[in-house]
């Protein structure tokens, strides 16, 4: 009894550590501005006010960074899951030749540092823009761009575990009850595997949201289209750094993660979220 | 898409010739887009490695000259470029042990915790992993911040008046550490579930039947535990292995772009700071390919890995 005491004790001293970054931010967030230039060291504030919070939103242009920001993330999450969910069709319900071959590359490709093509896709880029200026740098559309190329492997290893379970049999009886091969992977296969394509978009989204290698390197000087990494980051200034704003920025773009991690939990013990972070 | 019914019965013909295209029209989107954002800018990397790319031969001022190995030369003749990389490979090392540890004696706590201590435990770690690198960096920063951050005022507070406006990204060690510190809060989560899942797999009556046979619990974590976890642990510590060597943001953030005069660089920033700081783009993309080749031959043991534990592809 007592040693299950003194293990509870420690699990939950262990669970106040690992919190109290996060509480930080939210406190500091807060906080009134002076308290925080006078590092009040106080792990509590009797004064709360949303002063930072209107601050960043308001003067900083947060709300705009906000916007591009989940403008790339929806576009990446249809057009990455549309992407995947049509492959994994094709790799599970069809045998062709380079079938287990390309499920390798998929394997493969999802591990591949994409980091390391910052240089040619830079470039890349530089050169769609001149022939298309919105898929170019400086627009959301080359961000849009890379980062559906990189949620599709991931999105395709997911979903192709969905769409082999569905049984084969439905797809005889769609078809002998007369629906052609696109009515049933549209009709019946896709509302099927909806909660892997829930999820899928979610991981989707993640790895998207936390961008921040290729924001800094695709959007060099159009400020109105900066995304949430990238403003946060400008917020920076030697030797008079306003905590209040950045922590507040840090609370605006850790929430909607917090969210969807919730969501998905219960897939994430499987190893698939591990791919999410960078 | 008009022929309805029939095709399953026909044999050969058009129907067939149709079924066998049918999976490349579904694999086209997903083909495209790889083939055009992933495919295509590896080979690229590969090529510009191999040229003198710089400042003026992206403007035009100069034309494109191929050099064949010169910048891997220059690279592998560079003392800082070891340099770099025995950073890199120590900062991962450190990285990747300290979240297994961590993670590891975490799962086993948390298997002996009641139920709602555990809760708490999971979602605190819950926070700690959605959290992005950037904002957790952030509030890193702040928590160390040499005058306003928390940490030094209570150390101060406590007596330890070296600290008060103490940097903790001063030195190469002690800012390596602290990025370490918190690549390890926000990556032990995933290690700490997905052990604590394999714990819980394993039966109670094998645990119980050594313990009959007189195993002690240390006896029982090694030779019973430990082996039936090893699935469990190769996937921790690869997917650890990859991730921790290809860090960018929290180095990027947290030592302002590589550290005092370079000194907290990793492979990634290097690349990224020879390319777009000094306009060097042959050079850093030969360190591109140096980071991907390595990459790949983890990549490749863990395939191995998994393969010789039966996942079907």
């Amino acid at each position: 009894m007592l040693r299950r005491i003194r293990t509870d004790a420690a699990g939950l001293l262990i669970a106040l550590a690992v919190a109290f970054p996060l509480y930080w931010m939210v406190l500091s967030a807060l906080k009134p501005r002076a308290a925080l230039e006078a590092g009040d060291p106080a792990p509590f504030t009797l004064t709360p006010t949303l002063d930072s919070f209107r601050r960043v939103l308001l003067v900083d242009g947060f709300g705009q960074y906000l916007l591009n920001s989940v403008a790339v993330a929806a576009v990446v999450v249809t057009a990455s899951t549309f992407c995947a969910f049509c492959a994994a069709v094709a790799l599970t319900r069809y045998r062709f030749r380079l079938r287990t071959t390309l499920l390798v590359v998929v394997l493969i490709a999802q591990m591949v540092p994409v980091e390391a093509l910052t240089i040619p896709l830079f470039f890349l880029m530089r050169n769609m823009g001149q022939a298309v200026p919105q898929l170019g740098l400086n627009h959301l559309g080359s961000l849009m761009l890379v980062h559906t190329a990189f949620a599709v492997p991931l999105a395709i290893w997911m979903l192709h575990g969905f769409v082999a379970a569905v049984p084969k049999e439905l797809e005889e009886a769609a078809q002998l009850d007369g629906a052609g091969s696109l009515t049933f992977v549209t009709r019946v296969l896709f509302p099927l595997v909806a909660p892997g394509v829930v999820a899928c978009s979610i991981f989707s989204f993640i790895m998207t949201w936390n961008d921040f290698l290729f924001a800094k390197t695709f959007i060099i000087s159009a400020q109105e289209n900066q995304t949430l990494p990238i403003a946060l980051l400008s917020f920076f200034k030697p030797d008079e750094n306003d905590w209040g704003g950045i922590m507040a920025g840090s609370v605006l773009m850790t929430i909607p993660v917090l969210v969807f991690f919730l969501f998905v939990q219960r897939r994430l013990a499987s190893g698939l979220g591990g791919a999410v972070k960078g | 898409m008009g022929i309805p019914a029939l095709p399953l019965r026909r044999p050969g013909g058009t129907a067939s010739g149709r079924r066998r295209l049918e999976p490349w029209m579904y694999l086209v989107p997903a083909l495209a887009v790889l083939g055009a954002m992933l495919v295509y800018p590896l080979y690229q990397l590969v090529l510009v490695s191999f040229f003198d790319y710089r400042q003026p031969q992206v403007t035009g001022a100069e034309p494109l000259r191929f050099t064949g190995l010169a910048n891997y030369r220059a690279l592998l003749s560079d003392p800082q470029f070891w340099e770099v990389l025995l950073n890199t490979v120590v900062f991962a090392g450190a990285c990747v042990l300290g979240t297994i540890l961590l993670g590891g004696a975490l799962a086993v706590l948390a298997t002996r915790l009641s139920p709602w201590v555990r809760t708490a435990l999971f979602l605190a770690a819950l926070g700690a992993w959605a959290t992005p690198a950037v904002t957790g960096s952030a509030v890193w920063l702040f928590l160390f911040d040499p005058t306003l951050g928390p940490v030094n005022q209570v150390l101060a507070g406590l007596g330890l008046t070296e600290f008060a406006g103490h940097s903790w990204t001063y030195t190469k060690t002690s800012a390596f550490v602290l990025v370490a510190s918190q690549v390890l809060w926000c990556s032990f989560p995933f290690v700490m579930i997905t052990l604590y899942a394999g714990i819980r797999a394993i039966p109670e009556e094998v645990i119980e039947a050594a313990r009959l046979d007189g195993a002690s619990t240390a006896r029982i974590a090694r030779s019973v535990m430990l082996p039936m976890l090893r699935p469990a642990m190769t996937i921790v510590t690869i997917q650890s292995i990859i991730w921790d060597f290809k860090i960018f943001t929290q180095i990027y953030i947290m030592t302002n772009g590589g550290g005092i005069a370079g000194q907290n660089l990793v492979l990634n920033v290097y690349a990224y700071q020879k390319a777009f700081a000094s306009g060097q783009y042959g050079l850093g993309s030969a360190i591109g390919v140096i980071t991907t080749l390595l990459l790949l031959l983890i990549t490749l043991a863990y395939l191995r890995a998994l393969r010789r534990q039966g996942e079907v592809l």
